[in-house]
Formats: structure tokens, sequence, C-alpha cells
């Protein structure tokens, strides 16, 4: 089936809801999602989003910028930190107006709260800046803005699942998606597509992140010849429920919760002694695997505790709501009266598509845009979080960056961008997926696709995450070639068109394999350590040699190119980075 | 250990009507259902159909019948049941079956688009925030748990009864909005709620709130509702 729109937007997260808000009924609008909108990994997020609105104590948006900048150990671009940060208060007033029910300090203004990293005075001590609702705070800003967008007028295609960008003669003008009720094939054409797809921690085997996020925009958007900006650094959050992954919120240490380790102690004032437990995620998650590593782990194991017990049930049940059901549930404890087992879980993409500060999508070190694509939030590398992301950061950057994108589109359309892809290109791309589907459906290789998903988490989890060195990164690539070739035989057993989640899954696979290379030859590249990058091998971080963006790049036959871009420094130059 | 999961299935390019399935597979006591179903899918049935995302009781994606009751699979584990490690597993009630354990919820959003769910104020702005109690933010608090995984309407006896009844899911959602001091539309959206498929079609039966995995007192929320519409005449 063929579809016209002016913009397609593919994701219905917060990047994805906000920019088809700003967009509303200005232009024909379609928001394509693999989920149900609101069943997005957005609605996961827990603690907060910053903003220096100053209703606790004195704020400035320079402050929030010198946090942004020293958490991405200096790589971030700081003409995108500066634009998030004096947006910051905007966005959070915006919000606020669209409906968004943040809790309320007693004199009936946006309460705060403390969040790791985030400082007053350039470090001086930590400042109550993360706005939120209890411990769902995504969710209840994607259901305002899914609401909003109904109201707007959005046309929805919900369980759509994108498989192709359709690009001629270097300009996208639309794609192709799987209708997963059907197995229909759906054309989408657009004068701008906006990839608002989220990240992929499921490549590793420890995630908080949700089953549908595999990158399929990051991979899509790399095979049609965009970058892939600083894919190598992978955010692995401190606390996950040990063994599961699920994510209890940064927001139980920036409430007073503290980590300790088998002895008791409170680790963190060893490693941090100033901000303690509210140092940024890279460095609590290297600090709670360095104790382990000491044996100081819960009983000698590989988790240690994060100890609410000290806050009282009042604060633990009301501003702590969440995380203390997932306790309950899922780890069997009360925060109330136990400390919680937790260890570092795989989070967050710090990288993801090149795009300039206008949410354009680049295919080199000199922002040659890939004309009429887009993309923002999670997906996307502006580059705002460079090499470790503060916590209350990511809602921030998609809302700001979303509504960028918005505007930017519409200028775009309105001023006559955007070429149409003709109708013989278009059909021979449908023909050329209809083939790949029919191949994945009559191999008769013999591969399944779980056994070798399964043993790249293990790989990439052992090899490519929290410390890294030379042999395992090199025995990683490797590996990720075998896979890669048994992936070639994959053979589907499903052959129905509704709801073939088998189909899926090879498909899915196939994008989190051409990640892991990219993520893999990234960190086997970078010889220093640099946030969430850390090199046993390397292990200081080298701003003469490294103080650069990653590229990457797929060639026609299939081979990376791998080349440097300079990072904008034009505010805070690098220092070291002690908290 | 080993458990049994008795599985409904219904393929409709293929099946006249639905069948049960039996699938035996190794589980540990702290597995979500959904790990278990994921285990199946994965090493036994690559068709069983269900949908999933988060994992962990957010998306609200995975909402099924689980040994006769209405539950989210990832919010339930093998250690919850005393079933002697057997299972059965079928689709949500009330909505029609797309495929094995996916239901149709279209009805169910139509319901809650058209209660107009979205904060309506015709008064311009502040520069900064709108002001609004925290004892208001905390009556509006419960009704922000829900994550629109359907159990209360798919397991509401009046909303099977009664076809335009909008079900205690969308009346919730209404409840958040007529609650909300910064709303400016009160008086309309009662009076859209004061008829037989609103409010009054709830007869204060109490399944909503006991199936709500979220602990949301869905019916006496809706009964706040029916107050200030009495409170109005």
């Amino acid at each position: 089936m063929k579809h016209e729109f002016d913009v397609v937007i593919v994701g219905a997260g917060l990047a994805g809801l906000r920019a088809a808000v700003e967009l509303g009924r200005s232009l024909r609008v379609a928001v394509i999602s693999k989920v149900f909108a609101t069943r997005s990994h957005s609605g996961a997020a827990q603690g907060g989003i910053a903003a220096p609105i100053g209703n606790e104590e004195e704020d400035r948006w320079e402050w929030l910028m010198f946090d942004t900048v020293k958490g991405s150990d200096y790589l971030g671009d700081q003409d995108a930190i500066e634009i998030l940060a004096r947006d910051a208060a905007r966005t959070l007033y915006e919000l606020e107006h669209m409906g968004v029910p943040f809790n309320r300090s007693p004199d009936g203004k946006i309460a705060q709260r403390a969040f790791g990293g985030h400082t007053r005075e350039f470090g001086t001590a930590a400042i109550k800046r993360a706005c939120y609702a209890a411990t769902r705070t995504g969710r209840v800003i994607l259901d305002t803005l899914w609401e909003k967008s109904l109201q707007a007028g959005i046309t929805f295609f919900d369980e759509f699942q994108m498989l192709s960008l359709m690009i001629h003669d270097g300009q996208c003008g639309g794609l192709i998606a799987y209708e997963l009720t059907t197995g229909e094939l759906h054309r989408f054409h657009s004068r701008a597509v906006l990839l608002a797809t989220g990240g992929a921690g499921k490549i590793f085997k420890t995630t908080s992140n949700a089953f549908a996020s595999t990158g399929d925009g990051m991979a899509i958007a790399f095979r049609a010849g965009a970058a892939l900006e600083d894919m190598e650094f992978i955010q692995f959050h401190p606390t996950g429920i040990y063994k599961l992954g699920i994510l209890i919120s940064e927001a139980a240490r920036g409430e007073g919760g503290m980590l300790r380790n088998r002895d008791g102690e409170r680790f963190m004032e060893r490693y941090a002694p100033v901000i303690k437990d509210l140092a940024p995620r890279d460095i609590v998650s290297r600090c709670i695997l360095e104790e382990v590593r000491a044996s100081r782990g819960i009983d000698g194991r590989d988790y240690v505790h994060l100890d609410l017990t000290h806050l009282g049930r009042t604060v633990i049940e009301t501003r702590l709501s969440d995380i203390t059901d997932f306790a309950r549930t899922y780890a069997g404890v009360d925060p109330v009266t136990t400390p919680i087992p937790v260890q570092p879980t795989c989070h967050y993409m710090m990288g993801g598509i090149a795009t300039d500060t206008d949410t354009r999508v680049v295919i080199d070190s000199d922002s040659t845009p890939l004309a009429g694509l887009y993309a923002a939030g999670e997906c996307a590398c502006v580059s705002v979080h460079g090499a470790n992301r503060l916590g209350c950061n990511s809602l921030l950057d998609t809302l700001v960056f979303g509504r960028r994108a918005g505007k930017v589109m519409r200028a775009a359309v309105q001023a006559g961008g955007g070429a149409a892809v003709s109708e013989a290109a278009a059909a021979d791309r449908v023909r050329e997926i209809e083939d790949q589907i029919a191949a994945l459906k009559g191999g008769a290789g013999g591969e399944r696709t779980a056994p070798i998903r399964a043993a790249l988490q293990q790989l990439m989890m052992e090899q490519v995450s929290v410390f890294r060195r030379e042999e395992g990164l090199s025995g990683a690539l490797a590996a990720i070639g075998e896979l890669k070739a048994r992936y070639e035989r994959v053979s589907i057993q499903d052959p129905g068109r509704c709801f073939n989640r088998d189909l899926l899954d090879a498909l899915e696979l196939g994008y989190m394999l051409d990640l892991a290379e990219v993520i893999a030859r990234g960190a086997h590249r970078r010889e220093e350590s640099r946030g969430a990058h850390y090199r046993q091998d390397f292990p200081d971080r080298d701003d003469k040699n490294w103080l650069a963006h990653t590229m990457v790049r797929r060639n026609d036959d299939g081979s990376l190119s791998v080349f440097p871009k300079p990072v904008t420094i034009d505010r805070f130059q690098p220092q070291e980075r002690k908290y | 250990m080993k458990s049994t999961f008795t599985v409904y299935r219904f393929d409709p390019a293929v099946d006249d009507r639905h069948r049960y399935e039996d699938y035996t597979i190794e589980v540990e006591s702290t597995d979500k259902i959904l790990d278990c179903l994921n285990k199946i899918r994965w090493e036994h049935d690559p068709s069983l159909a269900f949908r999933h995302s988060c994992a962990h009781g957010i998306c609200g994606s995975d909402a099924m019948t689980i040994n006769g009751r209405i539950e989210l699979a990832c919010q339930k584990l093998i250690r919850d049941f005393k079933t002697a490690n057997n299972f059965v597993i079928e689709p949500l009630p009330l909505f029609r079956v797309v495929k094995d354990l996916v239901v149709d919820m279209e009805p169910f959003f139509e319901k809650h688009r058209s209660i107009r769910p979205y904060l309506i104020n015709d008064r311009e702005p502040p520069e900064t925030e709108r002001l609004q109690a925290p004892d208001n933010q905390a009556d509006i608090e419960p009704a922000l748990r829900c994550i629109l995984w359907a159990s209360c309407t798919a397991g509401c006896p009046m909303t099977r009864a009664r076809d335009g009844y909008l079900g205690p899911a969308a009346l919730l959602r209404a409840f958040r909005y007529v609650m909300d001091t910064r709303d400016t539309d009160t008086d309309r959206r009662l009076d859209e709620l004061d008829s037989p498929d609103g409010v009054w079609g709830c007869r204060t039966m109490w399944w909503c709130t006991d199936v709500c995995p979220k602990g949301i007192p869905v019916t006496r929320c809706i009964g706040q509702i029916k107050r200030l519409i009495r409170k109005r005449t």
C-alpha cells in the first residue's frame, strides 16, 4: 500500500512525539512505531528531567552546560550542549503547560531533587535540578505528548516496523515499513523522514532496555549511507537489579540512598569525595566493579547493595514508588527494611546517527547532510552526551531536539525541499525487501535466530562492556564476524503473515550484529579511557591523540570506513575530571 | 524444575477456532511468566504470538489471562503461583483475538480518545509554571500510575454487558483531567461523563480495583466523579 505525507516520523517515544506535536496540523504528519505508541521505551525513564529553573536553590544554565560538558568527559560538542542547556528551562515550562503532572513543592511550584553529576557553581556541590513525577517521569511525559498528538490529529501507524529508507540520488524520500498484523509492506512517500527510534541496549545480555530496543533506526540509516558517531560509548547504569538488569533510578541516590560493599562501607566516599554516590554513572559503575574485583562484593559475588533503609517509609513509598515495587516484585526485598542487590546494567547509547545541531543527518566530518533525513533522541548523536550522559539529560535531549527537528523539517518542507522518489525506484526497493523476506522464510541454512542472539549478547557483555582491553576486543571483532556468517544462514520457522515475531526477531538480529561490529571497532581503535569507554590497557584520557569523535561509515562492499571528527570546544577547556 | 504451559493458540490463516497446546519447559522459581513464554517461542515454537516490550511492568504490552486471572506476564513470577507448576495462558477477555495471545486493542483506545484525554486550559500560560497545590497533585497521582494495559476494562463485567460503556480505564483518565486544577473544562467534562455510558455505567462492582497491578483505586476514582456530578445538581 502507498501512503503520502509531508513528514514521516519513525518512533513514538519522546523525541518523535515532541516533533509530531510541534508539526501539529501545519503539515501532513505520520508517526510509525514498531510498538503501540505508549509502549515506547521513553516510558521507562524514571528519575527526572534536568532544568535549571531554580525552584529549590539558585541555578543557571551555564552550570548545567558545564556539568554536561564535564560529564561528557569533554567529548560533547559545546555548541550543541549550549543549545540544550539554554533551552532547558523553557522546555520544562512548556511541558508543564501541556499538562505534565510534575511533583510539587509546598508553594505549588515544580519540585526538584539532586541527581548524579549535576552541581552548582561549576562543580562545588550537588544541586537540586531534576524535575520529576515520582519515579515515572518518562511515563507521564510520554502519555502527555501522545495525548497531545491525538489532539493535534497526528496519524499513527502502530505496530509498523520500518525495514528500509527510500533514498534516491542522495535524497531521502520516504521509507518502507512492514505491518505486523497483516504482513503487508507499506510505502510511505514523504519530503522528510525523522528517525527517533531509540537505543540498542538489547545488544548486551544485562540491560535495562526493552525488547524493542534493537537499534533498528541506527542500523537502517547506517546501511543507507549515514555515518554513526561515537558508538563505542555505551552507558552502563550503576544500579540494575542483580541478575535482571531492571533499572533502579538514580533518584534513589538523589534522595539520599547509598551504595555499600560487603563490609557495609559507603565506598563512593573513597572514589568521589565531594559528591560521593552522586558521581556520574560511568564512574559509579566502574567503582562498583572495582569493589567486586577487590572481593568486596556482597558475599564475594558480583553485586553491591543500594541502601535506602535510612530514608524512611514515606520518602521511599511516595517519591520512589515504582522502584519500590520493582524491588519487591523482582528482587523479593522491601527497600524500607532491606538493601537492594544491584550491579551495572546496559542503559543508554551516547553515540548514534551523526547529525548537525539542527538534527540533519550527516555523512562525513564536514557535516554534509543526507538530504531529507533527520534524527533525534537516543538514536542520534548531536553530540550532547559525549563519552558519558548525565542522568536527567536524556529526556531533555529528546524534547529539545525533537522540537527542533519539527521546526527544521517544517521550514524545509514549506521551502519546497524534498524530492519525490519515483514509482519505479520505490517498486524496486519493495521487491528487494520481498526477496529478503522470502529468503529468510525459505532459507535452508538451518541456523536459528535465538542462539546467535544469545551468543552476541554474552560476547558483548564479556568483552565490550564496562572494562575493555585489546585482546578481548580483537577477539570480539573476530567472533562478531563469525556470528554474521552464521546469520547469513538463518532460516525462520514461522511462514505466516500475521504477527510473525520470528521474522522480526531475525531482522532485529541483523541490525544488532551490524551495530555490535561498529561498537567493537570503535572501542578497539580508541586507545585511551574516556567517559564510559574504559581500556584497562590504556587507563588514562589522552586528549592529545583522542579528543575527537569516532565516525564510521559503511562502504559499498560492506567494509567500514573509520575516521575522526573534531570536537567543538568553544567555552570550557578540558580539565582533569574529578568529583 | 519442569513446568507445563497450556497455551491458547489461534491463527486466523489456518484455524477455524482456537485450540490449546501444551509445552513443558525447564523453569526457575524467579522466572517471569514472560521469560517462560519467550523460552517457548525461542526453543519450541517460534510462531507463538504475544506482545511484550519493557519486561518490567511499565509499557503495558503483555496483558493476558494467567490461570484464569488477568495479569501482566512480566510482573508475575513462577513463585507467585501455587498451581503445582501448571499454567494456563489465554488472551485478554473482551477483545477480538488477532493471533494467539494478541488481541485487537483498538476499541479500548477508541474509548480512551473519546474522553478528550489532554489538558484544556483557555487562559494564557504564565512565563513559568502554573501553580498546583501538592495536595491536588496527590489527588491525581493514583491515576498517573495507569499503564493502559486494559486489565480493568477487560475484566469489568459491566463493560462486557454494555458495548457503549466507557469502561474503567477511560473513566480513570477522565478523572485525571477532571481533578487537575489546571484544567478549565471541568464542567463540560462532567456533562459528558454524566450519562449511562459514562460514569453511571459503573455499578461499583470493584473488579477494576481488584485486578489493577498498580494498586490504583479505580472504583474510588470513578466514585469521585459521580460525587462531583451529584454535587452540581
